[in-house]
């Protein structure tokens, strides 16, 4: 297991908002139809759909403006993308058929990346943790999740769903926090894993190249 | 009919109702659920938020393995799982340079995949496959008088649309109709629960589950069919919550679409995972078991 994933800060590196702009739009770009974010006319279909935009520092038409301005950077702090629940009802509303659901996950990876993840979520230390388990048992296991997830910082969430939690894992909805249950293939996993991170820093590398 | 079935971690656990119910209800309708061997992970949406072609890889390794079994079309339950599958085989079959990397991480593994299988989601199999009129016939104990709020969620069809409309899908109307029950009018249908935002943010998304149940109550619903895990459990576990935002009694049992057919079908409720729930639905369910 690699140990960076266990990091609650992973690499920061400083870069300047024009820079960022353009490594975000080269991951953009490297998506299956990744060139149509040119094609955003601002009309604002996504922010009105969805269904979280209320809460966020910055609605999903913004995102584009913002881009265009070159203050991606003040996205990639805002807590944007990690209010997305990934519902698409966005992408599948824009004029343009931009994938904005797809954008926002590249948004949520090149914070995490570059340390610029949005200090008023945690819901990026939730996907290190998830990504930990999969990788080390192959399948979640929803106890061990919530459990550090909690000890990350999240103690008064914790004694208010304890007696709901304490339910659920009595009614046997909840597997042990420290489970046995592992993944036979988890050495495939892992084979699969080393190979396409290392195919995908090639393609990056290419992509930024560009 | 034999399919080969994707479980997925909630349904293992958190969902095990929706597992249960869903196996007991396949075997009334002759349809034989085989479980995939060491299926994994799919990834759902939170793998996608760190490494986009390592998600899609985990993903495909289940795709591999259901080629390896020899099946065309591999089902199953949760939205989350079904729309990653998805995914990442639509990816591939219209994709080359995808399907190019995602066959080298495959390969690199003793694995490979021809994108030779259809992912699809039971709801699906039950209405355009097995038919309604099956179901109809299945059912013993017709659910008379109860008004149900058919919650379809996010995922079941978007973005692919699949097999119903994105922005107003009818499927589980129609087999909630079938059943006898009456389906109340629920424009909220498709609109999101909250997600995994509800579990890590949730002071900031009770508005978005509080409108949806509210809405149910509104239209005299007297429960929420859903056909998604983290549904189920955005709706049912933070009802005091939104009870306390809202100032007022919005209480209303959350139950799968599967359990209303496997009642209705006059299957034994502890067959179903009745009582698992955090909302009683005793009430409800009493009237017909």
């Amino acid at each position: 297991m690699p140990r960076s994933e266990l990091r609650t800060k992973t690499r920061v590196q400083k870069l300047s908002p024009e820079e960022l702009s353009d490594i975000f739009l080269s991951h953009v770009y490297a998506l299956p139809d990744g060139r149509k974010i040119d094609l955003c006319i601002q009309c604002g279909t996504c922010s009105a759909s969805c269904p979280t935009a209320y809460a966020m520092d910055y609605s999903p038409r913004e995102i584009f403006a913002a881009l265009r301005a070159g203050m991606l950077d003040r996205v990639l702090y805002s807590n944007t993308a990690w209010m997305c629940t990934s519902c698409y009802i966005c992408t599948v509303r824009c004029p343009q058929q931009i994938k904005i659901t797809d954008i926002m996950y590249e948004l949520k990876r090149l914070g995490i990346k570059y340390g610029y993840t949005s200090p008023s979520t945690r819901a990026a230390a939730m996907a290190r943790i998830f990504i930990n388990i999969t990788n080390r048992l192959g399948r979640n296991n929803e106890s061990e999740l919530m459990a550090r997830f909690y000890l990350a910082g999240r103690w008064g969430d914790a004694i208010k769903n304890a007696w709901r939690g304490a339910k659920m894992f009595f009614r046997g909805r909840l597997p042990m926090p420290i489970s046995g249950r592992k993944v036979a293939g988890l050495d495939e996993m892992r084979k699969i894993r080393e190979t396409l991170e290392r195919l995908e820093e090639e393609k990056m590398a290419k992509e930024e190249a560009r | 009919m034999e399919l080969l079935y994707y479980p997925g971690c909630s349904v293992e656990y958190t969902a095990k109702m929706y597992d249960t119910s869903a196996r007991a209800v396949c075997k009334e309708l002759d349809v034989e659920l085989k479980e995939l061997p060491d299926w994994n992970c799919c990834g759902a949406t939170t793998y996608m938020s760190v490494h986009e072609l390592v998600s899609h890889g985990n993903s495909a390794r289940n795709l591999a393995l259901a080629r390896r079994e020899g099946a065309d079309q591999m089902v199953t339950v949760c939205p989350a799982c079904y729309i990653t599958l998805y995914k990442t085989n639509e990816y591939f079959q219209t994709n080359p340079e995808f399907a190019d990397l995602i066959r080298q991480g495959l390969q690199a593994a003793g694995l490979d995949y021809d994108g030779g299988l259809r992912i699809r989601h039971l709801v699906d199999v039950l209405v355009n496959t097995v038919g309604l009129d099956e179901v109809e016939k299945r059912v013993t104990k017709p659910l008379n008088g109860l008004k149900v709020a058919a919650y379809h969620g996010c995922m079941l069809t978007r973005p692919f649309g699949g097999f119903d409309s994105e922005e107003r899908p009818v499927i589980l109307d129609r087999i909630t109709r079938s059943l006898g029950a009456e389906v109340v009018d629920y424009p909220l249908t498709a609109k999101c629960c909250g997600g995994m935002v509800t579990n890590t943010e949730s002071s900031k998304t009770i508005p978005v589950v509080a409108r949806l149940l509210r809405e149910a109550k509104y239209n005299g619903a007297d429960c929420i069919a859903v056909a998604c895990p983290l549904c189920h459990m955005n709706l049912d576990f933070y009802q005091p919550e939104v009870n306390q935002y809202l100032g007022g009694d919005y209480t209303i049992p959350i139950v799968y679409f599967t359990q209303l057919m496997g009642l209705a079908f006059g299957i034994p409720k502890e067959k179903l995972g009745f009582g698992l729930e955090l909302v009683s639905a005793d009430k409800l369910v009493s009237r017909y078991a």
